[in-house]
């Protein structure tokens, strides 16, 4: 076993025993076919969250995105996402000759399942802001992957904003239908769906 | 009886996990077999039966390992578990963003360091150490995040928490290492005790409800708790607890009295994590229970820490030890 194996072990049963990680297969089983998994975003924990709550055999083909700047900016950032989570690494700053989804491309080329965020940043109020076009042009040219929307629970709880330290509260990530883009779909429309999507899986308030 | 008054200590606890064991195995032999019998698969009652009966092996083989491995086995065993039931109890509290630093202090400090003087034995600080300092230690650390929204309310929760999953349950340890004249080593026969009589109680209080159908005394909290139910439940704990009298310190008539106390307690103890849970609009504690099936920890373990404390300082109380 090597050591990038051991510190996922470690992250695993941090993340299990701080957040229980359950993953809820409302409207899919966790099976090892190529998924695009989107979720909503709140904190820097979800991806954590969404990897720990996925069966073991399905860690390894289902990678992150990082952002390259940061991630790189040190050997152990570097280390832990390029071996640990096997992410995929895009660049920030837009240049003109690169598309910024190339990385994603080239993954879902290979074959692998993505985890991927379409509001672009993180919200800390109440519903999701609006989906970027990202997921819509991954859906476009891959229409055989299917798009698994997530809802990740409870999580800013665990560490808000500004806190180093997080507090061990129960999450829950609830994994609903799988849905593909509609022929002649409009891209807004779709962009529209897959939101919605995401937040009809949020739990019931009591 | 005189030939196990001669075995060393460790052998009567032994016998006991031996009996214990043997027990469950019988159980689950019985339950095999009436399980080849088919019937009905999926009746609630049956599915609540196997959760429960595994439920009841975890816990005994937990038990085993806490007692194998000494007092800083048992120790760290029951703060795990008081950190579970803490973390259930939180996650169905609505805390905000200024508790973070209070939930730090409860969760990585007063936890650990409770179970740390539970494992040293220090029952005069053990004692006084969350009833004392914590509860005037989380309010300050909750003042100081700034947040003056409901801040008496916050605060009641998150002192409660403490004192339920973390106080009230690192009396069970505490039982194990607590030491009695002519009754070394012997503590888990005493923490034995304890849960059995809390469990049976449990149990009688249940059937006793069905059968009885009294007029519930609370409806909104329970349909089930009635008085009379309840006073049967605890009668009978008693009965059970006095025949078991030859494995704990006490004589007939005074472990009639404590398993009287120490079931009241636990079943009251339920009925109180009953109008919680209507509280905080769930059925069970866990995560989302429903969805999963899973039951919740706190609510296999809410008797124990109300009745834990209860016992531990009436028996301190009364046997001066």
């Amino acid at each position: 076993m090597s050591r990038a194996d051991l510190m996922g072990l470690l992250l695993n049963f941090i993340a299990r025993l701080i957040t229980g990680a359950q993953g809820h297969w409302k409207g899919c089983p966790p099976t090892a076919e190529q998924r695009i998994y989107f979720a909503n975003h709140q904190s820097h924990l979800d991806w954590v969250l969404i990897w720990a709550a996925l069966p073991k055999d399905l860690r390894s083909k289902t990678r992150p995105i990082a952002a390259r700047d940061y991630w790189t900016s040190s050997p152990f950032k570097h280390w832990i996402t390029r071996e640990v989570f096997n992410a995929v690494y895009v660049a920030r700053q837009r240049t003109d000759d690169q598309d910024p989804l190339e990385p994603l491309v080239e993954a879902l080329k290979q074959g692998d399942s993505l985890v991927i965020f379409p509001e672009g940043t993180r919200s800390n109020k109440g519903d999701p802001q609006v989906f970027k076009s990202g997921l819509y042009h991954l859906a476009e040219q891959f229409p055989e992957v299917q798009l698994v929307p997530a809802w990740i629970d409870n999580v800013q709880r665990v560490m808000p904003k500004g806190e180093v330290v997080p507090v061990p509260i129960l999450c829950t990530v609830t994994f609903g239908a799988p849905m593909r883009l509609e022929p002649s779909e409009e891209k807004r429309s779709f962009l529209d769906r897959a939101r919605s999507a995401v937040i009809g899986l949020r739990p019931r308030v009591n | 009886m005189g030939a196990l008054k001669r075995l060393t200590p460790d052998e009567q606890v032994g016998l006991l996990f031996l009996i214990l064991f043997g027990a469950l195995l019988l159980v689950t032999i019985c339950a095999a077999l009436y399980a080849l019998r088919a019937p009905d698969e999926n009746s609630d009652t049956w599915v609540r039966f196997k959760r429960d009966l595994r439920a009841l092996w975890v816990g005994t083989v937990l038990f085993w390992l806490a007692w194998l491995s000494g007092p800083i086995g048992s120790t760290i065993f029951f703060g795990l578990f008081s950190f579970l039931a803490l973390r259930e109890f939180i996650t169905l509290q609505h805390t905000r963003r200024s508790d973070h630093r209070t939930l730090i202090l409860a969760f990585f400090i007063v936890l650990p360091l409770q179970y740390l003087i539970v494992g040293l034995q220090r029952f005069d600080l053990f004692t006084v150490f969350i009833p004392v300092y914590v509860f005037f230690a989380v309010p300050v650390v909750s003042a100081l995040a700034g947040d003056p929204h409901r801040f008496l309310e916050r605060n009641a929760k998150i002192q409660w928490g403490i004192v339920v999953c973390v106080y009230g349950l690192s009396h069970a340890p505490a039982l194990l290492l607590l030491e009695f004249d002519k009754y070394e080593s012997r503590g888990a026969f005493l923490l034995f005790f304890l849960v059995a009589v809390v469990v049976i109680a449990q149990l009688v209080q249940e059937v006793a409800s069905r059968w009885l159908r009294r007029r519930p005394l609370a409806r909104q909290i329970s349909r089930t708790f009635s008085f009379r139910s309840w006073l049967i439940g605890a009668l009978v704990a008693a009965v059970f607890g006095a025949a078991l009298y030859w494995i704990t310190p006490f004589k007939a008539g005074q472990a009639l009295v404590v398993a009287f106390i120490a079931a009241a307690c636990g079943t009251l103890g339920e009925f109180v994590m009953k109008a919680l849970k209507r509280d905080a609009g769930v059925l069970q504690w866990g995560n989302h229970a429903g969805v999963t099936g899973a039951v919740g920890l706190l609510d296999r373990i809410a008797p124990l820490c109300f009745a834990a404390p209860v016992f531990f300082h009436s028996v301190r109380w009364y046997f001066k030890v």
